[in-house]
């Protein structure tokens, strides 16, 4: 079960600077573990200590923003694309 | 990158422009180029989805779209600029906190004065703010 997940430039760093890289899960917070076990390290740029996905980052399923789909329980399957971008934001 | 934001004078005045129209809410916008490039060539004003005095956020499904877009022409944000409306034009504890583009000029602009508007540049990387010199081309 492969997913395309679009990686953004801050994050690249973690993926030897691949704009996209493939991973696997049944939801999104499966898939982050999957990309973690390859990419160490990127977890911690998602999730905050307490689990939930980071106010600084946005992520989509098929350009559907999971903050309304489910955030890290949303389901996934094979097929799926996965972009993660920096959220532009500001005081 | 060598410190300083080159920009055309047509695109700094888009951006004052921007920033006053929305006055007395914070503004915020790209300015696009070729990837690589650090050069500023396409003005790209965005919504500020929060439409406060106070905080600007770009809308996420414009976000997409801005990206997508950007992608789809080998192009990279190179100025992400907002407007603070009541205090200087530098960066916010918020500002600095959400800033993640490193290849990016930070540019801020204050509207807190009628007459003159403060325009500054920034480049924000891990938290460390570095004050660059703008250098208008075009006039």
């Amino acid at each position: 079960m492969a997913i395309e997940v679009k990686i953004p430039t801050i994050l690249r760093t973690y993926t030897g600077g691949e704009k996209s890289v493939e991973a696997k899960g049944d939801t999104l917070s499966s898939l982050i573990d999957d990309l973690d076990a390859n990419h160490a390290g990127i977890k911690g740029r998602l999730i905050t200590e307490d689990g939930a996905l980071h106010r600084f980052v946005n992520v989509y399923v098929n350009d559907e923003d999971v903050r309304f789909t489910g955030s890290l329980e949303t389901e996934l399957k094979d097929g799926d694309a996965v972009t993660i971008l920096p959220a532009v934001a500001g005081g | 990158m060598d410190g300083v934001l080159r920009i055309e004078r047509a695109t700094h005045d888009a951006i004052v422009a921007h920033a006053r129209r929305d006055h007395p809410d914070e503004a915020c916008g790209v300015v696009a180029g070729p990837e690589g490039s650090d050069r500023p060539v396409r003005f790209i004003p965005m919504l500020n989805a929060a439409r406060s005095p106070t905080f600007y956020e770009f809308d996420s499904a414009d976000l997409l779209a801005l990206y997508k877009e950007l992608d789809a022409n080998d192009e990279e944000p190179v100025v992400i600029y907002h407007s603070h409306t009541a205090t200087e034009a530098y960066p916010s504890r918020t500002d600095i906190a959400y800033a993640q583009e490193p290849n990016a000029h930070y540019v801020l602009v204050s509207t807190r004065s009628d007459d003159e508007t403060e325009f500054r540049s920034f480049r924000i990387v891990d938290g460390e703010v570095t004050e660059e010199p703008v250098e208008i081309v075009g006039d």
